[in-house]
């Protein structure tokens, strides 16, 4: 048996989904935020699979690129956490259809 | 094609366990399980790097998901206090059930232009990255330093106690 590159990106397609039905579907904003981290895995193994598989002179390159998606999404993680947490001691919730200060 | 047969095996072990730890992400009872089962679903994803001869990346995985990413969203859970509902559950679902179709046809019917026949072995990756860190994509890595110092100073300044 052998393995190619499809089963890799159905792999992705499939946790992409589940991090996109995460994000729009739970009102609690962390809920939000932990879809939006699966999103990023499933980019991140996209990318290693095109670079594994890729016929490119430097298939190295993919692996960098995943590196700063996982740098840019902890520096992302953490400051929306500390504004989710911010946001919970002014108003004593995080449900995403509360926060609308700006709708009133 | 990758052809050996460990490698294979693990590709499935890891898949479903990816998988299925994601779906139960969506599953959990509460919040707290749900970033568990979050952490196993990081932990297979960085096997399945491993697979793909990514094993710096997947240390990177572990370290930065596993290790950071996870323990700031148990804190973050732990500081606050809200029900973990579906909202537009329906329309989410269809939505994400429609995308997931769309992108598997997609990645199952293109004819990607794979190097034929079974994949050479690479040697460890983290040599070949240091130096691509350093010749091409050197202003990206400045950068990318210069926005973790910005978003640790903005998350420090964000949930500061005023006086």
């Amino acid at each position: 048996m052998e393995i190619g590159i499809e089963h890799y990106l159905t792999v992705g397609a499939i946790i992409f989904a589940t991090g996109m039905f995460l994000a729009l579907g739970k009102r609690n904003a962390v809920a939000v935020l932990m879809g939006i981290e699966l999103m990023f895995n499933a980019v991140n193994l996209t990318l290693l699979a095109f670079s594994r598989f890729s016929v490119a002179p430097r298939p190295i390159d993919g692996q960098v690129f995943a590196l700063f998606v996982i740098a840019i999404a902890a520096a992302e993680a953490a400051v929306a956490l500390a504004l989710v947490v911010a946001i919970y001691r002014h108003r004593q919730t995080i449900d995403i259809n509360e926060i609308r200060l700006l709708k009133s | 094609m990758i052809e050996d047969t460990g490698i294979v095996i693990a590709f499935w072990i890891l898949a479903i366990m990816t998988v299925a730890n994601a779906l139960m992400v969506v599953a959990a009872r509460t919040l707290l399980h749900a970033v568990l089962f979050l952490v196993l679903s990081f932990i297979g994803m960085a096997g399945l790097f491993i697979t793909l001869s990514a094993d710096f990346v997947a240390a990177v995985q572990i370290l930065v998901y596993v290790g950071a990413v996870a323990v700031l969203m148990v804190f973050a859970i732990m500081l606050t206090r809200e029900n973990w509902n579906n909202e537009y559950a329906l329309p989410a679902l269809a939505l994400a059930v429609l995308l997931g179709t769309a992108l598997t046809f997609a990645a199952l019917d293109t004819g990607w232009p794979t190097p034929p026949g079974a994949l050479p072995a690479v040697p460890a990756t983290a040599a070949a990255i240091g130096d691509a860190l350093l010749d091409p994509f050197v202003l990206p890595f400045e950068i990318a330093s210069v926005v973790l110092v910005v978003a640790m100073v903005g998350a420090i300044a964000l949930v500061r106690e005023e006086d």
